[in-house]
């Protein structure tokens, strides 16, 4: 250790009689007695019973309504010509229907699901080039390693996207029909745009820009995905801000979900015309599917979500039932505490010691 | 020894002549260059690496960095491991680099110090750098001595001069030094250019010691001849030289012979300046260096200390271990999970992620993943820990230092950790082993009483003949006859100065004695103004009396000694002077009195001086030892006075001896020792002093409160039993309400044994003790007692006195002793030696696995500081090197109160609180990825942002942690002092390491995490925006709390990763 300086004078090597040095900081040191503890473990059980009670409330406050149509309606159909590889470019469309008794206040939001698709595997996940979609010309033409074996076609153009998420990309596309009691048939209209993150659409992936170069014609020369039927650039034709990679569903998918049961926004209820205005009327409806994403080698199964939000989020009932479990517990611990106390605690100076 | 390593051919001898420096250069001694800095530009890089790598925590670190650039294992950037590991290692570089920065700095400013060096008849101004072995330099006053040098001349009589011996000991008082009485005359710069001498400093080194000695010796022979025989070959005329021992560390020793105009003359200590010393009170002096630069005794003390480990250091390499068990278990876990996931599901999942190569094979692929984890679970090996821990320490320690309760205002001085790596080790000491004097004691010496020819002076009495209490207003003696007094200086018996001025031959006898045996140095500022530089208190005191009692010493030289007895001035001749050493116990003074006659004077403990007393005497020596034990029961200090008439004939016959022996150089010393043996023998007894030492403040009040810790205090004196007990009851180590005191003085080993049984069955009851005593060692016995021990409520003393003690040391006995002292709540060992000290510590250390504390103030405490888990030294009256031993040092004893009770319990709980803490902090984070394997496939996919798991250790969450760990008080000081055991420990804290508080650590997350995954983030990282709020008690969060909080957090958590 170095050595102090030492001041001059009689006194001069005496330490700094300041609080930190002498350990002095204030501080706050509370004493745990019976007094205190228990009207705590009190508050705290009433404190977590008010949160938990109010945002069960909150939640149940939100709809939702979660269609599976792997094999439902006419789905079992297609689901049965999926499970033919050879049958993979025929199209195969089903509808589903199903009822909604009450009506849906305010914005509703429809998810499609997956349940049993692994998008959290490491490779799967580094299984991208971020580079490529954020637009950089070298990566187009010249994808990054971590995309084997999605990298190149059989005849050796690279892939774009390339990488096994996008190549798994769900292509499912749905249309909803309401079926009004009064015979009114009326296509639920839903925006199919900004169910994007806003960092992702305008900051993670952009389309390669090459002068006045059209989209396709700046991918040419690379190949779309196995498992695409149309490439990347035809997404949305007429839509240059919708088309490429900078494609919602894309995005949207790309994005991977941390777990094996996920959902993902496809699109949000338009509400400018009637019946729509205040939501989705109670009533009959049908999603018309076209059935492509194949699930059966994974035991997987798929699904359309309709929901409302709140501040909270969707429907998710884990929060609230945690608070008032905490709660009940913290109460039994104060029960018992009161009950110790009560019964050896109060009278004896153990307590204090 | 260090530097035999450092030169290939190992150095028996030295041999410098002076003014040749063609000469010297043959034998490639170490010029006076130094160099302490360790690394240089283009080095630094290089060698500071290996160093860091050499650590555990680093290589770990790079083995991991090793393993992320393999892309198939790869689960993290390069960048987690590199960021933090470049931080650390930068860190750590750049400290190096500013200490060795200073170093380089200082030792520049050093090496280009000026000094005066005689080239060719001319005194020139050189480098200190540039200076040579053999040349001859010229030092002025209060300069810095710039190598270890010969003293050759001075500008002060017979070649005297005064060195202050602060930067190598430590102690500031002044001490002389003389130069060969051949050399002293040599003042002028034309003599000394003569001055050819040569000097030869032989191996001699612990040629006392044990059976190594004869070996040695025969080795010293040896090379002896060799140097004759080299001598002869290349010096036809040896005309001069100065052989001396090769270079050592050993501040108080040296050994060699100067040729020189074909006579030897003997070389010793004091006629040695050491680099490092200031010259003091002497114009000027020449000396001719004999040892330079890396070889100077000062550079070759400048080791570095032994590092002592902390027991929570020792648990926290187990744990490390563990811990590091744990994440291989988990990462065998996750592969195994991994094997089989890719069996039953990857597989079907191969149309999205179809197999690697290397996943063909579900087991291999299992294997690679086993690496993913070990790299993705790497932060619950907490390796910033070691880090953390040294910052603590280091606080810890700065605190210390910092504390104004721990300054002693009347010597100015303040507590200064100067080992930082032991802070919290002070929470847990058992044992005490203290010292008596300087320790306990003030160490300032009072003259209080003597004996003289049977006959006390001291005590007051009143008419009636009743001894009255001394006190403030009792009426001192008056000394206003003699003007050279000293006025602080207080006696309360009119008898003896009615006796001087009866003018008693024996007590004039006893205080010319006083007056002339000793090594004081006086010191005239003015006229009558004496002042007297002791190099021992207790000398101080009895000169002190002396000069008040009208036999005032003035001054010496080195052949005479002048007195001013009562008011005349009367000058002795000093003919030799036999020194004191511990083994001695006493020393003499010979002197030629005015009249002609020779005299031997001696002073010393009482059973040597009685051992040589002539047999006449023996009624005298009776009285007088009942007088001793009287003063030694009133806690006093002893010496008995004695003195001889010389024959003429027969001193100089004997001082011929002495002073070839004085020449010769293989194991001079004994030869000495021999000599004076003979001519010891056959004293008269003149009486006996007896000097008070006062008990320091505070002393009995700390102790009560040590002991309330149940920290065993045990006191190790040199002292007789009757002083140490007496000092013992003063002190509250021995009480009138204790069950019994045990005094152990067997002569032996029967005797020992016996007196040692009969204490443990007095103490154990008798059934207990007849079934071990055949079997001592049998473990059940042990065990029992152990148990029994607990339980145990009377409270019994020992008091062991050191015959005793040399043979309950013995192999066979010790056990027994140890047991029996651990029954006993106070332990006193008196007339105990240096060596026996560290025994006894080393004893208790090897046998009973305690945390020992030892603190003392003297040179004889150094090797029990040494031994001692923790060495404590206070700064006091008997120098510093018990200081310079130690690992914490302050001015008083009662400041061990606070250091334990406050210091050492705060940083002990900070130390747990923050391994917990920190390891909790690991866990939660870490463990998170676990759970998350079993939803991913155990793919080895983080759920966390790769730059947050890189930073999280390092910026996050580091700063909470540490101030916890710096600022959090379990206890206000004040509590901490009055209650000194620990209220919410029922055992005394000291007897549980830091397990159990630790254990429970890495419990608690297991569980936590499972559904929040990024819930201990989000916790930890809100605790690290509010650091300043964490000042408080966070001890006192509870872990419900923790857990409450985690629930809290926790639902959001949720939200999050189901939104994704």
């Amino acid at each position: 250790m170095g050595k102090a300086k030492v001041k001059p004078g009689p006194l001069g090597r005496r330490p700094d009689n300041s609080a930190f040095k002498q350990q002095r900081l204030p501080a706050w040191s509370p004493m745990l007695t019976a007094n205190s503890v228990l009207p705590f473990f009190y508050v705290m059980a009433v404190i977590c019973m008010v949160l938990g009670v109010w945002l069960l409330l909150t939640v149940q406050s939100t709809q939702e309504i979660k269609v599976d149509y792997t094999d439902a309606g006419t789905c079992n159909v297609c689901l049965e010509m999926r499970k033919n590889v050879s049958n993979a470019a025929k199209s195969c469309s089903c509808t589903v229907r199903f009822e909604i008794q009450k009506a849906f206040k305010g914005d509703v939001f429809f998810y499609y699901g997956l349940r049993n698709f692994h998008q959290n595997l490491r490779r799967y996940m580094d299984s991208r080039d971020d580079g490529q979609l954020v637009g950089k010309k070298a990566n187009l033409k010249n994808p990054s390693s971590y995309c084997e074996p999605f990298s190149k076609d059989p005849s050796g153009l690279p892939v774009a996207p390339c990488g096994a998420v996008a190549n798994s990309m769900f292509n499912d596309s749905f249309s909803l029909t309401y079926h009004g009691s009064s015979g009114l048939t009326a296509a639920v209209p839903l925006l199919r745009r900004g169910i994007t993150w806003y960092t992702d659409k305008n900051i993670k992936f952009h389309n390669p820009k090459i002068d006045n170069l059209t989209l396709p014609q700046v991918f040419e020369g690379t190949a779309k995905p196995l498992y695409w039927q149309r490439p990347v650039y035809q997404f949305e034709p007429l839509d240059p801000n919708n088309n490429g990679f900078i494609n919602d569903d894309l995005i949207v998918w790309m994005r991977e979900a941390a777990f094996p049961n996920f959902k993902k926004l496809y699109g949000i209820l338009n509400r400018t015309n009637k019946p729509f205005k205040n939501g989705l009327p109670a009533g009959n409806y049908s999603v018309e599917i076209s059935y492509n994403f194949p699930v059966q080698y994974f035991q997987g199964r798929k699904g359309v979500v309709l929901t409302t939000l709140t501040w909270f989020g969707g429907q998710n009932y884990f929060l609230p039932i945690a608070y008032l479990v905490t709660s009940g517990l913290i109460l039994l611990v104060a029960v018992v505490l009161t009950v110790v106390w009560w019964k050896f605690g109060k009278n004896g100076n153990n307590m204090q010691e | 020894m260090a530097f035999w390593r450092r030169n290939t051919h190992v150095e028996k001898e030295r041999r410098v002549k002076a003014n040749a420096r063609d000469h010297n250069d043959r034998f490639a001694y170490a010029d006076n260059h130094i160099k302490t800095s360790k690394y240089n530009i283009l080095t630094f890089l290089p060698i500071n690496l290996f160093e860091q790598f050499q650590r555990v925590a680093n290589a770990y670190f790079l083995v991991l960095l090793i393993l992320q650039l393999i892309p198939e294992i790869s689960s993290l950037s390069w960048f987690t491991t590199i960021v933090p590991l470049v931080l650390v290692l930068v860190i750590t570089a750049v400290k190096d680099a500013t200490d060795d920065y200073f170093r380089h700095k200082s030792d520049q400013q050093v090496n280009n110090r000026q000094s005066q060096v005689l080239i060719r008849g001319s005194l020139q101004n050189e480098k200190w750098m540039n200076i040579r072995v053999g040349d001859i330099i010229k030092l002025e006053n209060n300069q810095f001595v710039a190598a270890d040098i010969l003293l050759l001349s001075s500008s002060e009589p017979y070649g005297l001069c005064y060195i202050e011996t602060a930067e190598l000991d430590g102690e500031t008082n002044l001490k002389v030094r003389q130069a060969s009485t051949v050399t002293s005359d040599l003042g002028d710069l034309s003599k000394l250019m003569d001055f050819d001498g040569e000097v030869m400093l032989v191996t001699l080194r612990n040629a006392s010691r044990g059976f190594l000695s004869f070996s040695v010796f025969m080795l010293v022979k040896v090379c002896g001849l060799a140097s004759a025989v080299n001598l002869h070959l290349f010096m036809p005329c040896p005309s001069g030289e100065v052989i001396c021992e090769p270079p050592n560390n050993k501040l108080d020793k040296f050994t060699g012979t100067l040729y020189w105009r074909d006579n030897k003359y003997p070389l010793d200590n004091e006629k040695v300046l050491l680099r490092g010393c200031v010259l003091r009170n002497t114009e000027w002096c020449f000396g001719m260096v004999i040892f330079a630069g890396l070889q100077t005794k000062l550079m070759q003390n400048c080791g570095r200390t032994k590092f002592k480990r902390t027991s929570i250091d020792k648990l926290m390499n187990t744990l490390v271990l563990w811990i590091f068990a744990l994440l291989v278990c988990m990462g065998v876990i996750l592969a195994i999970g991994n094997t089989v996931w890719e069996n039953l599901i990857g597989q079907s999942f191969q149309d999205f992620l179809p197999w690697n190569v290397y996943q063909r094979n579900a087991v291999f692929s299992g294997f690679l993943t086993f690496w993913s984890y070990v790299i993705i679970l790497n932060t619950v090996v907490p390796i910033s820990l070691y880090v953390s821990m040294e910052v603590l320490r280091l606080g810890h320690s700065y605190f210390i230092n910092w504390d104004g309760k721990m300054y002693h205002r009347r010597t100015d001085t303040a507590a200064e950790a100067r080992t930082t790596t032991l802070s919290e080790e002070l929470g847990q000491v058992e044992f005490v082993f203290s010292d008596k004097t300087g320790t306990l004691t003030q160490n300032i010496m009072v003259f209080s009483k003597c004996s003289i020819n049977g006959q006390t002076y001291g005590d007051v009495y009143d008419e009636f003949d009743q001894k009255v209490e001394i006190t403030e207003k009792t009426p001192c003696v008056d000394f206003s006859f003699n003007p050279l007094c000293d006025r602080k200086f207080k006696f309360y018996d009119v008898s003896l100065m009615e006796a001087i001025k009866l003018e008693d031959p024996v007590v004039q006898e006893f205080f010319r004695l006083l007056a002339l045996c000793h090594t004081v140095m006086p010191e005239e500022k003015s006229e009558g103004h004496l002042v007297y530089q002791a190099q021992s208190p207790d000398e101080g005191a009895l000169v002190t009396a002396a000069r008040n009692f009208g036999f005032v010493f003035r001054s010496r030289t080195p052949e005479t000694i002048t007195l001013c007895e009562m008011g005349r001035s009367v000058t002795y001749r000093l003919l030799a002077i036999l020194d004191f050493n511990n083994v001695r116990k006493r020393m003499s003074v010979i002197v030629r009195d005015p009249q002609g006659h020779i005299k031997l004077y001696s002073k010393g403990a009482d059973t040597i001086i009685f051992d040589r007393l002539d047999p006449s005497d023996e009624d005298l020596m009776y009285t007088t030892s009942e007088h001793l034990s009287e003063f030694a029961g009133e806690g006093l200090r002893t010496l008995a006075l004695a003195y001889k008439d010389l024959d003429e004939d027969y001193f100089e016959v004997w001082m011929k001896k002495l002073l070839f022996a004085s020449t010769v150089i293989e194991n001079r010393e004994d030869q000495l020792a021999v000599l004076y043996e003979e001519i010891e023998q056959g004293l008269k007894l003149l009486g006996a002093t007896a000097i008070e030492d006062k008990l320091q403040e505070g002393v009995p009040e700390t102790i009560a409160r040590l002991n309330l810790a149940d920290i065993k205090i045990w006191v190790l004196t040199g002292d007789k039993l009757e002083t140490a007990m007496n000092i013992g009851y003063s002190c509250n180590l021995l009480r009138d309400d204790m069950n019994e005191v045990f005094v152990i003085s067997g002569y032996t080993v029967l005797e020992v044994q016996q007196q040692l049984r009969n204490a443990k069955e007095r103490i154990l009851g008798l059934s207990r003790v007849t079934s071990a005593a055949g079997d001592v060692g049998k473990t059940d016995v042990l065990a029992d007692d152990s148990v029994f021990e607990e339980t145990l409520i009377a409270e019994y003393a020992l008091v062991i006195n050191g015959h005793s003690l040399a043979h309950a040391l013995e192999p066979q006995l010790e056990r027994t002793l140890l047991d029996l002292a651990c029954l006993c709540k106070t332990v006193i060992c008196c007339r105990v030696t240096p060596m026996q000290k560290a025994q006894v510590v080393e004893l208790v250390k090897s046998h009973k696995r305690a945390i020992t504390l030892a603190i003392g103030d003297g040179a004889n405490d150094v090797s029990m500081i040494r031994t001692a888990h923790i060495g404590v030294g206070i700064s006091g009256q008997e120098g510093m090197q018990a200081v310079l031993a130690s690992d914490y040092s302050f001015a008083q004893f009662r400041f061990l109160q606070r250091l334990l009770l406050v210091h050492g319990r705060w940083s002990y709980f900070r130390m747990c609180n923050f391994l917990c803490y920190f390891i909790y902090k690991n866990f939660a984070f870490t463990l998170v990825h676990f759970w998350y394997g079993f939803f991913c496939g155990f793919s080895a996919q983080t759920v966390y942002d790769q730059w947050f798991i890189t930073l999280f250790n390092i910026v996050y969450t580091s700063l909470p942690v540490l101030a916890m760990g710096l600022f959090d008080q379990i206890l206000s000081s004040h509590t901490g002092c009055r209650r000194p055991v620990q209220p919410s420990l029922p055992e005394p804290l000291q007897t549980r390491p830091a397990k159990p508080p630790l254990q429970q650590a890495p419990v608690l997350p297991v569980h936590a995490p499972r559904d929040g995954h990024i819930l201990p983030a989000l916790l930890y990282s809100l605790r690290s925006l509010f650091p300043l709020s964490e000042r408080g008690r966070l001890a006192l969060l509870r872990p419900t709390n923790i857990c409450r909080y985690h629930s809290n957090v926790l639902g959001h958590c949720r939200e999050c990763s189901d939104w994704t």
